[in-house]
């Protein structure tokens, strides 16, 4: 919202520095973007809190002149010669203004025309250029005529982009008056709140202001005239639900001729963003920025004609489905049920609260206007501006509330408005429908109440004070205030709703600033263990221990992107998704069924920028259920590597490819890390990995997670170049159940252990797991570690066998053990293993 | 006699002999070649204790103590010499091993949190110090408790606050903020007291840009009690703010708007890049908004089971990716999900 700051102060003295005022609004809730500077100069101050733009106008330089003559150009059409007077004198100024082509050669003009004058050496906008392009007034020769002063256009003073013609100010202009005493102003613009509709026009920021600094309030007072025909009798209201339309109120203006506005209010209309359009409709807009509520102009002779030269009877009625009306943009919009609809006997008329109908608006001819102002009810109006998409003042203002005492109010200001710069006669009185007048509400606050919510103790005096300062009534009755809500106010509530919104206004006015910084002084609540969240940074923990990257991508992709991980033909399209109504884009309009091929693409795009990745990422994949609306949002950990087994340093050239047993690895560390024990890796196949690389991870009869190499296929549909690429994928709620409650330490044997070597050569089908469980089942107690250190195959043991090494620790904790003691078992686990699994030992 | 003299001359001399050949010894073969000549076993020294016995009785303590003494010195000088020769070639060796060492080290691979969730760990410790525990919910959120139970009713205009991804199941929508968890945990906890926080990713419709994102992680306090106030609210988040960003750090509580609080504020805080002077960061003002805030609505209280007569509580909100932005320049809110390790290697 664009507040006027000359506009501000016709309601409020302002009387500190801007800086200090845009600090108050926005220590009050309307918080400033920014300041746009309409002539005045920047404030004092070696560092300004808000941010500033805009123009100052010298005062020595630009003045309020007045043009005497308008004379034609020697060689120039299009160009012509103005006499004036800036108060020191009398010079011929060059102008191409066309605005001033209708006074050129009519000689000395018996009503001289007001301008913005400005003399050799100001710095202005340059109105030839697009934007805001800085320019100093140079003596040169135009055409053969000398130029070094210019009449301004808005667009050169920075007052709006408008550069079809120079300002013609007021007839009272004073000449020779700096224009920035005449006229400098500035544009304060504040973020409007949801739930403070209220302040966005100047009378309600000029309430909160007058508020916050002590100051008095000027409402604004219609002036109405006394006599004349009289409205009653002309038109009828016909409300069918007071819901949907609580108030509609009709004044009526005859004989009105629309014409430009005065400048001054030319000039407001543009600073608050608006265009100025004639000064029947700017006369609306001007009452609908000074004091909220919007307004709509009919044009009365239409209505008659539509209702058969009969009074017109204006209906307010919800659309039915489908019915058509073409608003004033032209455009021919089907409605739906929820839009309120402004009607006639004859039709739709306008869309209620959002934008008029084409047929019955205003022209230049139009005459007799009847002004509507109403209140609608805002869910309504929301809807509507949302499914017509069609975004407009009023629409902005009535979604979000207005009190229904506006619809009188801006009624009454508009009409004097419309008497005052369109001139014609103002009917005598206001057709008023108000069915169901609203009731503001009635509270009750005490002292207690702010202690205890706010923590600040107020006299009742001082909180009665605070409110009456915003225009609640108040009455102390005892131990509270029995406060009555002033009749602009929606946002306040009933009961404890209306209390907390009464002690938010109270804390707000108090300023929050004020409010002492305490310490919380309940008991801590009962502490409870978050099983999920320990077991996920646990898992983070010991995988940057690993040296692992952590990775976080969108949970939102695309069916297409998924699939790519899924080898030729493999393709299933009748997977589900969660999937949005509304994407952003084709490639994020799906939540996220797995890690891994996202995982595969952050590998893809850094395999350029490093020898070695390695990277794990933690969080949510989204499964729909059936017959359920809520997806199960399954947490898992995908764990990728790709590249060498460690990055080429200046003496290290040569480094092997990751592969199966780098990531495997990965997997037990982390295992270990979590104490999980019993997981057992089974070869097997699935659609995304190499078959011969490949493990499902079991912990009694549940899957838990898959390991692997990615299967050749779906390799060559990314760029990975030479590199292998392994990935994990454990489901998070499943590992949650291997991990043991607690775990216990073992201790450590001080006497020395036997170490022997056993080699052993079995058939190549053989499970190395299952050689180690026969080793380790044999060796009973004395057997405290068996570790692999040589895998062979080749001629000299025979095909289909392999060659399997480990060294054995034997370790007592009570003795030192010797060859003999440990006879028996090498015996022991020989035996088994010839006899278990047909194993040949290896003599040394 | 002559001959006992002549054997002390004997041993003069081969003292003087074999200690003028140690002179010239500087390597540890000519010194255990030395050794064998001069001290081994067919050594001249060794000579005369062979020759002792055939002494008259009366001289050979004399000629023993001699030769002994003889024998001893020269010892003391091999293992001196030993020694000495040892240490030149340590020190040689030394000298020669000299590396270069502005070479680079070979780095061991460092494993990383990712920025995002190393400022979530941070944030969590601190207000865990506080009494705060991680309460986690769902991402794929019912309409229900993303915005009715928090008083946003469907068609309010409190609704314009956040920009909704709608998923094709009707009513169920992606969390606009980490909110719908305050219902969850209250329906938990109630009447118990609760003081949680709610962490995680939430999602709105947005044209993504430099400051912009679709989905972006935030933390939520809920302190809810007997007696909790404003002022535990502001207190509680200054204590926050300076333990996470320095405790001279300057803060300003200012109005706002959010349906589910009453009073609502923002926290701003002066502007980290500028101490407040104004730069692009903070556009020019000096301050930076970090934290939505404010005491618990009533209706949500209701929602949530506690009868706001007798509970009070306060909640805030922050962006935790600009948190991270602000504290290490980041300039692209974009660098966050896209996993460029070039990006992330540098936290
Ligand atoms: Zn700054």
């Amino acid at each position: 919202m664009k507040l006027v700051l000359s506009w501000l102060k016709e309601f409020v003295d302002i009387d500190g520095s801007l800086e200090e005022l845009a600090s108050t609004m926005t220590m009050i809730g309307l918080e400033v973007e920014n300041i746009q500077l309409v002539g005045l100069s920047l404030p004092e101050g070696e560092h300004l809190e808000h941010v500033y733009n805009g123009l100052a106008w010298d005062k020595d330089k630009v003045v309020v002149a007045e043009v005497t003559e308008v004379m034609p150009h020697p060689n120039a059409d299009r160009l012509v010669l103005c006499k004036l007077k800036d108060g020191q004198g009398e010079q011929v100024v060059l102008t191409g203004a066309p605005n001033l082509y209708d006074y050129k050669g009519k000689g000395a003009l018996s009503k001289p025309l007001k301008v913005a004058y400005a003399r050799e050496g100001t710095t202005l906008y340059d109105g030839h250029q697009p934007g805001k392009v800085l320019t100093t007034l140079k003596h040169m020769k135009i055409r053969g005529v000398e130029s070094s002063s210019m009449i301004c256009s808005e667009k050169e003073l920075g007052i709006s982009d408008e550069h079809e013609g120079v300002i013609i100010l007021d007839e009272d202009a004073p000449v020779g008056m700096p224009l920035v005493d005449y006229m400098g102003d500035a544009v304060i613009e504040v973020s409007i709140l949801p739930n403070m509709v209220r302040d966005a026009c100047m009378l309600g920021a000029a309430r909160e202001i007058a508020a916050a600094t002590h100051k008095t309030l000027r409402n604004p007072q219609p002036k109405l005239q006394g006599s004349g025909p009289k409205i009653e009798g002309e038109v009828k209201i016909q409300i069918t639900d007071p819901e949907l339309n609580p108030r509609f109120v009709f004044g009526m203006v005859h004989s009105a001729t629309a014409q430009p506005s005065p400048y001054w209010v030319q000039r407001r209309l543009h600073l608050a963003g608006m265009r100025p359009i004639n000064s029947t409709v700017d006369a609306t807009n001007y009452v609908m920025l000074e004091v909220g509520e919007p307004l709509h102009a009919f044009d009365y002779d239409i209505l008659k004609k539509r209702a058969g030269g009969k009074t017109p009877t204006i209906i307010t009625r919800a659309a039915k489905k489908g019915e058509r009306l073409t608003t004033l943009d032209n455009v021919e919009r089907e409605l739906d049920d929820f839009t309120i609809l402004v009607t006639d006997t004859a039709g739709p008329l306008a869309l209620a609260g959002v934008m008029g109908g084409l047929e019955s608006e205003i022209t230049d001819s139009t005459r007799t206007i009847l002004l509507e102002g109403a209140s609608w009810n805002f869910i309504h109006t929301r809807r509507t501006v949302t499914s017509q998409k069609l975004q407009s003042e009023a629409g902005y203002r009535f979604s979000r509330n207005i009190h229904p005492a506006l619809a009188k109010l801006g009624v009454e200001l508009c009409l004097s408005r419309i008497a005052e710069w369109s001139g014609g006669q103002i009917a005598v009185g206001l057709v008023d429908a108000y069915p169901k007048p609203h009731a503001d509400p009635a509270l009750e606050i005490s002292a207690e109440d702010i202690k205890h919510l706010i923590g600040i103790s107020l006299t009742l005096e001082e909180i009665s004070d605070l409110l009456t300062r915003l225009e609640f009534g108040c009455r102390i009755e005892g131990d509270h205030i029995c406060v009555q809500c002033p009749p602009h106010r929606m946002d306040i509530g009933e009961g404890i709703i209306g209390k907390a919104d009464l002690m938010e206004e109270i804390t707000r006015l108090y300023g929050y600033d004020r409010i002492p910084s305490t310490r919380i002084s309940d008991a801590l609540p009962p502490q409870r263990v978050n099983i999920q969240d320990d077991i996920e940074r646990n898992i983070k923990n010991a995988l940057i221990g690993i040296g692992l990257q952590e990775t976080i991508n969108y949970r939102l992709t695309s069916p297409e992107e998924e699939m790519r991980m899924l080898p030729g033909q493999a393709q299933s399209a009748e997977k589900e998704y969660v999937e949005l109504l509304n994407p952003i884009s084709q490639d994020k309009r799906v939540m996220r069924s797995m890690l891994m091929p996202q995982m595969l693409i952050n590998l893809e795009k850094n395999i350029r920028h490093a020898d070695r990745l390695g990277f794990f990422e933690i969080g949510p994949v989204f499964l729909p259920k059936t017959n359920e609306a809520l997806p199960e949002e399954e947490h898992r950990l995908c764990v990728g590597l790709a590249g060498l087994d460690q990055k080429k340093t200046w003496d290290r050239k040569e480094s092997r490819k990751l592969d199966f047993y780098d990531l495997k690895g990965i997997i037990e560390a982390l295992l270990d890390a979590l104490h999980v024990e019993n997981v057992i890796f089974n070869p097997g196949e699935h659609i995304f990995f190499h078959p011969g690389k490949y493990a499902a991870m079991h912990w009694n009869d549940l899957e838990i997670g898959v390991l692997g190499e990615i299967h050749p296929k779906i390799l060559g549909k990314y760029d990975f170049f030479e590199n292998n690429v392994l990935i994990a994928d454990i489901n998070l709620q499943l590992l949650k159940k291997t991990l043991p409650l607690s775990f216990r330490s073992k201790a450590v044997s001080t006497f020395p252990p036997v170490l022997e070597d056993l080699a052993i050569i079995v058939s190549d089908e053989m499970p190395s797991r299952d050689v180690e469980t026969v080793i380790r089942n044999a060796g009973g107690d004395l057997l405290t570690n068996v570790a692999l250190f040589d895998v062979f195959k080749g001629e000299q043991i025979g095909s289909g066998k392999k060659s399997l090494a480990y060294n054995l620790t034997f370790q007592a904790f009570d003795r030192t053990l010797t060859d003999k003691n440990i006879e028996k078992t090498r015996e022991k686990i020989i035996k088994a293993l010839e006899n278990q699994i047909q194993a040949v030992v290896r003599k040394k | 006699m002559e001959e006992n003299k002549d054997l002390i001359v004997i041993l003069q001399q081969i003292q003087q002999k074999a200690l003028e050949a140690l002179q010239k010894i500087n390597s540890s073969e000519d010194l255990e070649h030395w050794k064998a000549v001069f001290l081994g076993r067919s050594s001249e020294v060794m000579q005369v204790f062979k020759e002792i016995p055939a002494m008259e009785v009366g001289m050979r303590p004399v000629l023993g103590q001699k030769a002994n003494i003889v024998k001893t010195e020269l010892e003391k000088h091999f293992e001196a010499a030993r020694e000495h020769i040892q240490q030149a070639a340590l020190t040689n060796s030394i000298t020669q091993q000299k590396l270069d060492v502005t070479l680079p080290g070979r780095l061991p691979e460092r494993g990383r949190l990712h920025i995002a969730t190393q400022t979530l760990q941070e944030i969590y410790r601190i207000l865990a110090e506080m009494g705060f525990q991680v309460y986690r919910s769902r991402e794929v959120e019912s309409d229900e408790y993303n915005f009715e139970l928090l008083n946003i009713p469907a068609h309010h205009p409190a609704r314009d606050l956040w920009d909704t991804f709608y998923t094709k199941k009707d009513g169920i929508i992606l969390r606009t903020h980490t909110s719908p968890g305050q219902i969850h945990a209250m329906h938990e906890y109630a009447p118990d007291p609760v003081r949680i926080i709610l962490p995680g990713m939430v999602y709105r419709y947005e044209q993504m840009d430099a400051s912009h994102e679709i989905q972006f992680n935030q933390i939520e306090m809920l302190a809810v009690g007997k007696n909790i106030t404003f002022g535990d609210l502001r207190g509680t988040l200054e204590e926050f703010v300076k333990r996470m960003f320095g405790s001279g750090v300057e803060t300003r509580l200012r109005p706002s708007y959010f349906p589910f609080t009453e009073p609502s504020a923002e926290m701003d805080m002066k502007c980290i890049a500028c101490s407040g002077k104004g730069c692009t960061v903070c556009s020019g003002t000096g301050w930076l908004e970090i934290l939505g805030c404010g005491m618990v609505h009533p209706t949500v209280l209701m929602n949530g089971g506690y009868d706001p007569e007798k509970f009070s509580g306060f909640a805030a909100g922050l962006g935790t990716e600009r948190i991270s932005m602000l504290r290490y320049g980041v300039d692209d809110i974009r660098n966050f999900w896209a996993n460029d390790i070039r990006f992330l290697k540098q936290f």
